[in-house]
């Protein structure tokens, strides 16, 4: 058993890839706490798909250097989210249509591009691939986390303020839209830092399934930020382990272990669970 | 301070033209309720004298006001309830500019407390709004509106789903504003409450612009 748990790590390639995931697990669930709060979960699905041309892209040009894709990734998923938000705001909130339209082209054109170099595992690009996280990914993914948590903590009263009345904030602050931006850009730096360890499906799961977990366990905001990194820690840990000793994909494993937790959480959580409904008052 | 005035303002949505050849002034420290039926245009002035909608004509003198100084407390408000955030902090985001290197410091929680005090809230600070009634999320709504401590303040319809202990506390508030010398300007419908408690009246129908006439008790604006 203890092998099992401990195996896996006896491997350069796999505390790198830990270290790395530990790095996304700090950084990214408190943005998917917002994502959720601003009911913006859709825009994430958008941006997993909308990164992909960008890292293709970015391949094309420069082979597969990380620095190269993850730029393309970064540029891509900026353009996607302003896209978006300026759909939003065209359509009065009605954009979900059209954001699905968004990214079915943009994996499509994805798939497409990256099927042109054939130095490039498709499978790999989308659903990760740990052996490839070498010191460069590594460093990218501890590099996001140290700019996203410190960066997050200086817009963090003007991005509740903007979550909770964007009409408010707009009346009296009338800058929503600059923190709006740099979280937007923290939200893209994160999704795409994880792609060659998660996949670029994937990497959102990291962010959104550990957020949507955490509104059964606390009703403050700071305790639902803390919850969510728990819980994505323990999904890093946990999917490594399942990946390794049953040969899947790290991506796919990780989202699959944040999966299990969401639904624990959902079941007994102390919040709106199905155990809560069922027995109020216990 | 000088009057908030407006010359000839035309409000639009679109093409169509909401309020046209508006002219009025509202002198510093007064009290006004602004009524008139549904759909005549009201929301749309206030934002506008908030510097929230666009002139399609004319212009709005603020009298050298600020948006800082100007608090809107906006209908029906769209607050999403279900946020995981304290009365406090609703209260508090609103008592300082917020920046990157801004704190909330001691004065400003200080205010915060003794707003929420004012309103009848000084047990639940520390609750999440979910957990409110609609009348007490007013009350937050009317602590937030005084810490934000502007000169001109703009009510729209600030006692709908309220009931009538609260709507008084709410009211002693509003005289509290006003013998503070702010200018406070508010949506009513209860023609009844704006006679006994408001010295001046602004009514907007489809054609002309009103001033200290109301129509006769027992008629209804709507
Ligand atoms: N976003 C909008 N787009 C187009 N037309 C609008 C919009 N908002 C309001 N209107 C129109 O402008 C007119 C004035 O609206 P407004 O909300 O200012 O009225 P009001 O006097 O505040 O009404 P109520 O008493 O119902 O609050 C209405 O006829 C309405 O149909
Ligand atoms: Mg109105």
């Amino acid at each position: 058993m203890l092998d099992f748990l401990l195996e896996p790590f006896a491997l350069g390639f796999m505390r790198r890839a830990l270290a790395g995931c530990l790095a996304l697990s700090v950084a990214a669930p408190p943005l998917g706490v917002f994502l959720v709060l601003r009911r913006m979960s859709l825009m994430s699905d958008v941006l997993q798909h909308g990164v992909l041309p960008g890292i293709a892209i970015g391949a094309i040009f420069a082979g597969l250097s990380f620095w190269a894709m993850g730029l393309g990734g970064v540029i891509a998923g900026l353009a996607v989210a302003v896209l978006a938000g300026w759909l939003a705001r065209r359509t009065g909130g009605r954009e979900d249509s059209q954001l699905a339209g968004m990214y079915l082209v943009a994996l499509a054109a994805g798939v497409a591009l990256i099927s042109t170099q054939h130095s490039i595992d498709l499978t790999h690009l989308l659903f990760g691939n740990v052996l490839a996280v070498d010191n460069t990914a590594l460093f990218g993914m501890a590099g996001v986390a140290t700019v996203a948590l410190p960066a997050l903590a200086l817009i963090w009263r003007p991005l509740v303020l903007e979550s909770l009345d964007p009409g408010f904030m707009a009346a009296t602050a009338g800058k929503g839209g600059v923190w709006h931006l740099v979280f937007l850009m923290l939200v893209v730096l994160c999704v795409v830092s994880g792609f060659v360890a998660l996949g670029t499906l994937m990497s959102v799961g990291l962010m959104m399934l550990p957020a949507i977990a955490a509104r059964h366990w606390s009703e403050s905001l700071a305790g639902q930020v803390r919850v969510a990194v728990l819980l994505a820690c323990l999904s890093s840990v946990g999917g490594l382990i399942l990946s390794f000793n049953l040969d899947i994909p790290a991506g796919p494993a990780i989202v699959l272990t944040a999966g299990g937790l969401w639904l624990l959480s959902l079941l007994t959580g102390p919040r709106g669970s199905l155990w809560r409904q069922a027995m109020p008052d216990a | 301070m000088k009057p908030i005035t407006l010359d000839k303002v035309e409000l639009r949505h679109g093409a169509r033209v909401i309020v046209s050849g508006l002219s009025a002034a509202f002198a510093p420290g007064s009290l006004t309720a602004l009524v008139g039926s549904n759909g005549s245009g009201k929301t749309t002035l206030l934002r506008a004298i908030a510097g929230l909608h666009p002139l399609a004509g004319g212009r709005i003198d603020r009298g050298g006001l600020m948006p800082a100084d100007i608090a809107l407390l906006a209908q029906g408000s769209h607050l999403d309830r279900s946020f995981p955030i304290t009365c406090r902090d609703v209260v508090a985001l609103a008592a300082t500019r917020l920046g990157p290197f801004r704190s909330i410091g001691k004065d400003r929680l200080a205010a915060t407390r003794a707003a929420l005090a004012r309103v009848g809230l000084a047990e639940m600070e520390s609750r999440p709004i979910q957990a409110l009634s609609a009348g007490q999320f007013q009350r937050v709504l009317f602590a937030r509106t005084m810490v934000q401590d502007a000169s001109l303040i703009l009510l729209d319809e600030p006692f709908t789903a309220v009931d009538t202990a609260t709507t008084r506390l709410l009211l002693s508030v509003i005289a509290d504003w006003h013998a503070q010398g702010r200018t406070v300007i508010a949506v009513l419908h209860d023609l009844e409450l704006v006679r006994h408690h408001f010295p001046h009246t602004l009514m907007l129908t489809r054609q002309a612009a009103l001033w200290d006439s109301l129509p006769d008790a027992g008629l209804q604006a709507a």
